[in-house]
């Protein structure tokens, strides 16, 4: 019985009046279409100036392929990986989750490394041309985001620890921090068609 | 993530402990409740309109004669750009939204509160800071470069100034971002279940349609600016052609969410016509359906239509030709909403208090100002009368002849409601007078000025212009003063003013069915959908559904 939405008096108890269906993943889901559409943003400039320039990249700003894909290997395996999490919880098996969560999170940040790593390295900066800039703020755009989901994991690993917390039947913030990583993972696949494959061709 | 419940009370039923009246500090304390939002939403956006209407008296007094040297030059490009920001992003679109959608939507779905009501209190909260921030720039100089911010005039003057700007409109648009899921989850899931969607308030139907438009424009334009934001001080060059950027990628990603902003602002606007004419026409409305689908016509309609802003930005003929048409086609929902309106009033038993004279005013003041529109959105017009004051006067019918007269009408039309007073019937007529003359007197010259040449943005002129000039500068202070009546009715009224009673105007859609103003959880009982918001005169429905048989328990 939902008290909020509930049309029949006698039905409203003070226990329920407060309370109505959760609602948080669908308002996830609304949230990301929004978080889509400032990448949509982004990847929209990042074409426009493509099509403005002969040469793209310029030169002197080669792409560096191998760290990256190794990169996008492991953050796509993180997907399923954290899959296996919500799999693990809607049996009630917790220990389970912590489990996958912990392997996603430890993912995210072999992640990030990398792509620290691949920032050191490439041998250009943030100012050095055009496509340098739109290299630079788009993946850093993106590794916020996967920090954001890292804090998210581990907010969902933290609040685990209270028995009963989550369980088969109680698993919304399970569910959005993995629907939120998935978000990441394919913002990253189209970011990486656009920044690294294309400029190939 | 924002928990789905209310941490407010523990005896909601008899309540005997809620005050029935807000105290006034009520008001300025993190509060969840969606009825204190929307009214903080109110009179914040108020405030802002007062510092706006400020700025835009200090800039017309400059523009009475032709070389007059009231403002600093600097001062006078401040104010020219905050005072279109703050008007937009601080006065309409949160009154609107924010205050009209927190504080009704609840309220005519037959709902308790708002899906989310925390995050629904974290977005308002992000306004005053946004607003801080945008005065404080003052401080700096004040950013300069207009309310477009177009580079490269914006990465090159009153840089941290500038900064401060992207910064607060990057506050605003989360906030409404925040509010979007919130409205578009509210309206989709919690309706009570009596209530169909053909029976679900215009209103409500209107704040749909804006909270998705809002939902997929404004994180281009956060997008925009944060590239804008990394070019004023991280030494990128998005948009600087010298090395390699362009300029009019950021009027694409400006104008995707900037003009459907005209839609935010409108929109929930049409909403309140639909809900003050025919309450106050006492008549059923006509074309409940056509009115509810224009409005996503509209929405989606104005998603494609941007470029009718960048005609004279090398724009390539096809694409002139496009948006030119696209541009054209919005003009159909909203003409179809103007004439079912006309059809409401006709042959109603109308009422012609405040909130009516508003509303009419507002549909007198929107056909001018969409007729303007239309020649505006065709490119050869628009490439004639480009950047003049013909623009000003466009934007200033549809943006104060529609939005706040709208915001008007239903501050007079809900007010009852809110506080469970009626305002002064006298002082709003007042008002209303001295705002309908303050309006044409200001703006109607205006097109004048444009067909004649006059640029707009610039605090000299040519002495041509003098006359029509000063006729405008006299309807500003007209409209400056008609504030005081209004300010005078709300503040005495809020106080003293005669007791409404739940249901003033004989209203039918939910929000009419709770006590003025309204209970902490809005109803003790929620209420049951008998008949459509709309069925003035119309006997009750068969008694033959199963929401009918409810009533009867």
């Amino acid at each position: 019985m939902q008290g909020t939405v509930d049309s029949q008096g006698t039905a409203i108890t003070v226990e329920n009046v407060h309370e109505h269906p959760d609602f948080r993943v669908l308002g996830l889901l609304v949230f990301l279409i929004s978080e889509s559409l400032m990448f949509g943003g982004l990847f929209a400039a990042y074409l426009l100036l493509r099509g403005m320039h002969e040469q793209w990249p310029p030169e002197g700003t080669e792409v560096e392929l191998l760290v990256p894909t190794i990169n996008t290997i492991i953050l796509i395996s993180s997907s399923f990986v954290i899959h296996y999490g919500d799999v693990a919880i809607k049996k009630n098996d917790v220990r389970g989750m912590r489990k996958w969560y912990w392997i996603t999170a430890a993912m995210g940040a072999v992640f990030l490394g990398g792509q620290i790593y691949e920032y050191l390295t490439l041998g250009y900066g943030l100012r050095t041309n055009v496509f340098a800039n739109c290299f630079y703020v788009m993946t850093g755009f993106h590794g916020l985001h996967v920090f954001v989901g890292i804090l998210l994991i581990l907010g969902v690993i933290w609040r685990s620890r209270r028995p009963g917390h989550y369980n088969a039947h109680k698993h919304t913030g399970v569910a959005m921090a993995e629907i939120y990583w998935h978000f990441v993972d394919v913002i990253w696949i189209i970011l990486f068609t656009l920044l690294y494959i294309l400029t190939r061709f | 993530m924002a928990q789905a419940q209310l941490p407010l009370v523990d005896t909601p039923l008899s309540l005997p402990e809620h005050p029935k009246v807000w105290k006034w500090y009520d008001y300025f304390t993190f509060n969840v409740d969606h009825k204190v939002i929307g009214i903080q939403y109110l009179v914040t956006a108020f405030i802002f309109y007062l510092i706006g209407g400020l700025m835009a008296v200090a800039m017309r007094t400059e523009l009475a004669t032709a070389n007059s040297d009231f403002l600093d030059p600097n001062l006078y490009n401040a104010f020219l750009t905050n005072h279109g920001t703050i008007m937009i992003f601080l006065w309409v679109v949160p009154a609107a939204i924010g205050g009209f959608g927190n504080y009704l939507v609840p309220l005519m779905i037959g709902a308790r509160d708002m899906a989310f009501p925390r995050l629904n209190a974290l977005a308002f909260w992000l306004n005053p800071p946004a607003g801080a921030l945008l005065l404080a720039s003052f401080l700096f100089g004040g950013a300069q470069a207009g309310w477009t911010s177009y580079p490269p005039l914006s990465t090159i003057t009153a840089t941290t100034a500038q900064s401060m700007w992207i910064l607060a409109i990057v506050l605003v648009g989360t906030s409404s971002i925040m509010g979007s899921v919130n409205f578009i989850v509210t309206i989709w899931k919690m309706k009570v279940p009596s209530m169909r969607w053909n029976q679900l308030p215009l209103f409500c139907w209107a704040m749909l349609a804006t909270s998705l438009l809002a939902l997929v424009s404004t994180p281009v334009l956060a997008a925009g600016l944060i590239l804008l934001l990394f070019d004023i001080n991280f030494g990128t060059s998005f948009y600087k052609p010298d090395a390699g950027g362009n300029v009019v990628i950021y009027q694409h990603l400006f104008w995707f969410y900037s003009h459907p902003a005209v839609y935010l602002m409108i929109l929930p606007i049409f909403g309140i016509m639909s809900e003050v004419i025919p309450v106050h026409a006492r008549k059923p409305i006509f074309g409940y359906q056509a009115i509810a689908y224009s409005s996503l016509a509209i929405c989606c309609v104005g998603l494609f239509v941007w470029v009718h802003h960048m005609f004279t930005s090398g724009t390539p003929p096809w694409m002139r030709m496009f948006f030119t048409i696209s541009t054209l086609i919005v003009a159909v929902p909203t003409g179809v909403k103007i004439f079912s309106w006309v059809a409401t009033l006709w042959g109603g038993k109308i009422r012609l208090n405040s909130a009516m004279l508003f509303a009419i005013g507002l549909l007198s003041m929107f056909v001018l100002g969409g007729l303007s529109g239309v020649t505006l959105g065709t490119a050869p017009v628009d490439i004639h009368v480009h950047d003049t004051y013909y623009v000003v006067a466009h934007f200033h019918y549809v943006l104060f002849g529609g939005s706040v007269f709208g915001l008007y009408a239903g501050i007079y039309h809900w007010f009852p409601k809110m506080t469970g007073r009626l305002l002064d019937e006298r002082l709003g007529i007042l008002h209303f007078v001295l705002t309908f003359i303050g309006t044409n007197l200001t703006f109607l010259p205006m097109h004048e000025l444009g067909l004649k040449g006059m640029p707009r943005r610039v605090a000299m002129y040519d002495p041509q212009f003098e006359p029509i000039n000063l006729i405008c500068t006299i309807g500003a202070f007209v409209l400056a003063f008609s504030i005081i009546p209004f300010l005078i009715n709300i503040i005495w009224s809020w106080n003293k003013g005669k007791i409404a009673g739940d249901n003033p105007w004989g209203g039918l859609s939910l929000e009419w069915t709770t006590s003025s103003p309204p209970l902490i959880e809005n109803w003790e009982v929620l209420p049951v959908v008998t008949k459509g918001p709309y069925d003035y005169g119309i006997e009750q429905r068969k008694e033959s559904t199963d929401e009918d048989e409810d009533e009867e328990e």
